[in-house]
């Protein structure tokens, strides 16, 4: 069992991600996730800025991937979040989870997503056509973490 | 000293990023700690009243109800919106 937690500007690269998961002799499953800056429909995204805390972020990604470890029997778990300025269609979050089978790598990664949605410390600020405005959390997010509890 | 931290749109509406403040080796209440912000002005007032703020003390979320001491790191934040 394997975690890879990174908190960085820098963009990430799919393929080697996978490949890294890859590795592992007891994974006969990869699911992975990518998160992108999408387009507003109200007005023009310009780019946005993740701000998080430094050391807190680290520590809950960790502790959600230890989590997801704890419930379902995995290989490997990877978790990459970007920070700073980003442009429109630029990547923002990779999980990636290894399992022996499907399942339960279908079900981490989804685990992991709802839970960084609600538990880790990240803030997006959208610069738009119209103005700068931070992002508002959705209710929908919160109640994502029901199903799992 | 306890050390005191804000963060993204709560950081910019208060217009500060770090606060210390003296405990004088006491420990207190989160409860406290906001009642003694929110008493600094009517901006922090109102701010620091918002029911959906969330508060970490040694970078752990925990409730109003949590305690703090000297060289403890206590934050506030909005709710969070990665991913």
């Amino acid at each position: 069992m394997s975690i890879f937690v990174a908190v960085q500007s820098d963009d990430f690269c799919l393929a080697s991600e996978y490949h890294e998961l890859r590795r592992n002799p007891a994974c006969g499953a990869i699911v992975t996730f990518s998160g992108l800056v999408r387009e507003l429909h109200d007005t023009v995204l310009h780019g946005m800025t993740l701000e998080h805390y430094p050391g807190m972020t680290e520590q809950a990604l960790n502790r959600i991937a230890t989590d997801a470890l704890n419930h379902w029997q995995l290989a490997a778990v990877h978790i990459i979040h970007r920070v700073g300025r980003l442009k429109p269609n630029e990547q923002i979050v990779f999980v990636g989870v290894a399992s022996a089978h499907r399942a339960a790598a279908f079900a981490a990664c989804e685990f992991i997503m709802d839970y960084l949605k609600n538990r880790a410390p990240f803030w997006k600020k959208e610069h738009t056509a119209t103005g700068d405005y931070w992002v508002e959390a959705k209710a929908s997010d919160q109640q994502a973490l029901a199903r799992w509890e | 000293m306890i050390k005191i931290l804000f963060f993204a749109a709560l950081r910019e509406r208060l217009d500060c990023e770090q606060y210390l403040l003296s405990c004088e080796g006491n420990t207190l209440d989160v409860a406290s700690v906001l009642s003694q912000l929110q008493s600094r002005c009517q901006n922090w007032q109102q701010e620091l009243s918002r029911t959906d703020l969330l508060c970490a003390v040694n970078q752990q979320l925990v409730p109003l109800t949590a305690s703090v001491q000297d060289g403890d790191e206590l934050a506030f934040f909005p709710p969070v919106t990665g991913g």
